[in-house]
């Protein structure tokens, strides 16, 4: 059991088996994690870095959660970006922490790319938790993994992304992992908030809500940034409500029960209600504890620990 | 590369002499004496220095009407000095010198800088002053004034000038100059954060994408402004197919305008940066497959009239950078002709000679520069170079300060073997 690329930065041209390997194990952890003693020694002795270059709380705490429980040794690195507006900096940075004999990096930063660039600063495995407007591909696999653990199955699964799909690294790494699957995916946000030509990935673009809704197993829910208002993306949070919000009436005007996902954190009131966030049909509390198992999958493949007893 | 003094009869012997004014190509050879033209044709003497060029063509210096050479204020990154030399590598015997240095070329006192500064570098170098003052894209400069002390070109380049009243008074202004303007033409709202051809690639790599239209627009704003004030417009890195579009529409009703392509846009498509090499980071960004097969095509029909490199020397570390932090800039001197012929000769089996005069006949015109090069007594400005060589660009043939170049490591066609110029002969 093992998978084709040594790191893991993105779910672009990611193969299907391997993906549906880390949804397998996955599963396996998920056992371990309902366990009393929720801790295996499959990376004992295995040093990883968390290189966060910007801020994140559930997708560091989630990494370092995985690699305590696979009894890794773990150090944290945070930046501010504006201490690092220089590659070079950056490139100093990680040539330092590599110097200092880690078997992984685990890293976030601002900018599309950057975990490829540190792929030939460093010899230590990479994993990307988010690059920028690019793709975070371990959210994506917790997503899959969630659907999978709900569904039973990703072929021919309909999820509908919705709200901001241009600025969201989830979307995207979320439109390659289902695609690859072979899961159909429907995009549904403001057209000012859909980037041009995503059409040609294999996802289909709707802006009518309740369509979307009728026609999907699940949704998917992004965050709305608040700051994209300012920059004349949407008018107001009002009308952004009544166009995309997902609401208990909305979704009772429909008779399929659909799941409702979101990567977090959410902004109650905004793109979902809080009714439907703490509701029956929302599984986000059950993707955070996807994700602890996800990424011990990820981590345990990637470094290749002992075969767990 | 070599550089040393000409002898005082040089003979390039057995050569394929090139002439792209005539629009003749035959055997033959040139006698230089005293670094000027003495005869071309036949040539019989006994005392003089013979280069052999069989196999070579021999041809007009080639002149770039835009490079960066960064001086004053980032010598860092490439001097008057380093950029000469990285021009004679690529051929190159007279260049246009853009104003966005620090502080930028906006006054008769900085032109005055330059071309006394020039004067003792190995080629010819014309700076272009800046069209505002500061770049600001606001106040006129005192363009009589930096005419007069040699400025050729008036541009505020890098910098877009936004306000169509604005451009509008530097066309009328410099029109009354009769000097070209060059307007970097992107609209800046519409180009917004974009850091690379908007598109499936930008879209696929998660990166702001720099649409089409950001060029498009503008370019048709400046040719209507150019028609209407009856000034020449040059109009610098043309990278879309619209734009194409709307400079051949404008021929047709007007006579004032010129164009130019680079190396990288005819050479280069958005695929190319997936990666994320930061050395593709370049304005106007690298465009798509099909807008370069527009670029290949508005060169072929002479609606692009001329090859300019934007040479634009960076650092390690402004390259090195994440892909936003990036600067833009690719350097183009040392590996122009190579990728032309690559391009257009090589694979689009366009003739040499239109080539050539992209590099020579029609920038020269463009900037009103002496054309007849090869006339008795005009001081010799020649490039001797091999049309066929298939070779790989590397980073020894890198003569400029910086080394961002993404043709590191590509396979090109044809190289330059010597250049002329200033009475010095150049050995690549």
């Amino acid at each position: 059991m093992s998978l084709h690329h040594r790191h893991l930065l993105g779910l672009e041209g990611y193969p299907a088996e391997d993906i549906q390997t880390i949804i397998d194990t996955a599963f396996t952890f998920r056992e371990v994690l309902d366990r009393p003693i929720k801790k295996v020694p499959s990376l004992q002795g295995k040093t990883i870095v968390n290189l966060f270059f910007e801020n994140s709380t559930r997708t560091r705490i989630s990494f370092e959660l995985a690699q305590k429980r696979l009894s890794a040794d773990t150090v944290n690195f945070s930046a501010s970006t504006s201490s690092l507006k220089k590659g070079e900096s950056f490139k100093d940075t990680v040539q330092n922490i590599e110097a200092m004999k880690i078997d992984a990096c685990v890293m976030r930063h601002p900018t599309p790319g950057a975990p490829l660039r540190l792929t030939e600063y460093v010899d230590a495995v990479v994993i990307n938790a988010g690059d920028g407007t690019h793709e975070h591909p371990t959210q994506a696999i917790l997503d899959m993994t969630s659907l999978q653990k709900k569904f039973g199955y990703l072929k021919g699964l309909k999820v509908g992304i919705i709200g901001d799909i241009s600025h969201s690294r989830v979307a995207l790494s979320n439109i390659y992992g289902l695609i690859t699957m072979g899961a159909e995916v429907t995009l549904c946000g403001p057209a000012t908030l859909i980037p041009p030509h995503i059409e040609e990935l294999g996802v289909k673009i709707n802006y009518n809500l309740d369509d979307v809704i009728e026609w999907a197993d699940a949704l998917n829910v992004l965050r709305i940034q608040m700051e994209r208002m300012g920059i004349s993306l949407f008018p107001s949070v009002r009308e952004y409500r009544s166009l995309f919000g997902i609401t208990t009436e909305r979704l009772a005007n429909h008779k399929k029960e659909i799941i409702i996902m979101h990567p977090g954190p959410i902004n109650r009131g905004v793109e979902i209600e809080s009714a439907v966030a703490d509701g029956d049909q929302a599984i986000i509390l059950d993707q955070v504890l996807n994700g602890v198992a996800s990424r011990m999958a990820i981590l345990y493949l990637l470094l290749g620990g002992k075969a767990e007893s | 590369m070599k550089i040393k003094k000409c002898a005082k009869k040089l003979l390039l012997k057995n050569g394929t002499i090139l002439d792209p004014l005539a629009g003749k190509e035959y055997k033959g050879d040139v006698l230089v004496e005293n670094g000027k033209i003495a005869a071309v044709g036949k040539i019989s003497t006994k005392d003089a220095n013979v280069i052999d060029c069989s196999g070579l063509i021999i041809t007009h210096g080639f002149c770039d009407l835009h490079v960066h050479f960064r001086e004053p204020g980032r010598e860092d990154k490439e001097t008057l000095e380093t950029g000469s030399r990285a021009a004679l590598a690529g051929g190159f015997t007279r260049v246009c010198a853009m104003p966005n240095t620090d502080p930028p070329i906006d006054s008769p006192e900085s032109v005055r800088f330059i071309v006394e500064k020039a004067d003792a570098c190995p080629i010819h170098i014309h700076p272009i002053g800046a069209a505002t003052k500061g770049q600001l894209g606001k106040e006129l400069t005192e363009m009589s004034g930096m005419a007069e002390e040699g400025s050729v070109a008036f541009s505020d380049d890098g910098l877009p000038i936004m306000d169509g009243g604005v451009m509008r008074r530097v066309l009328e202004y410099g029109g009354m100059l009769d000097l070209p303007i060059i307007n970097h033409a992107e609209d800046v709202c519409l180009r917004n954060d974009g850091v690379m051809n908007e598109g499936r690639t930008s879209t696929r790599l998660g990166l702001p994408g720099n649409p089409v239209e950001a060029e498009g627009v503008m370019v048709h704003r400046d040719l209507e402004l150019a028609k209407l004030t009856g000034a020449k417009l040059h109009v610098p890195h043309i990278s879309t197919a619209t734009a194409v579009k709307n400079v051949s529409e404008m021929k047709k009703q007007y006579e004032n305008i010129s164009a130019e392509v680079t190396p990288h846009h005819l050479f280069f498509i958005d695929d190319d940066l997936k990666e994320f090499d930061t050395n593709l980071k370049v304005a106007p960004p690298i465009r798509s497959q099909s807008d370069r097969k527009e670029l290949i095509k508005g060169f072929k029909n002479g609606t692009i009239d001329c090859i300019a490199t934007d040479h634009a020397p960076h650092t390690i570390e402004d390259k090195e950078a994440t892909f936003d932090m990036a600067a833009f800039g690719m350097i183009g001197l040392e590996s122009c002709l190579g990728a032309t012929l690559n391009v257009l000769v090589e694979e689009e089996s366009l003739d040499l000679m239109t080539v050539i005069k992209a590099l020579t006949v029609n920038p020269r015109e463009i900037m009103g520069f002496e054309t007849d090069i090869f006339a008795e007594k005009t001081p010799a400005e020649l490039t001797i170079f091999d049309p066929k060589e298939s070779w790989e660009f590397s980073k020894n043939d890198i003569f400029s300060k910086s080394c961002n170049s993404p043709f590191v490591g590509r396979k090109l066609t044809g190289r330059v073997k010597y250049t002329i110029v200033k009475n010095q002969i150049a050995l690549i």
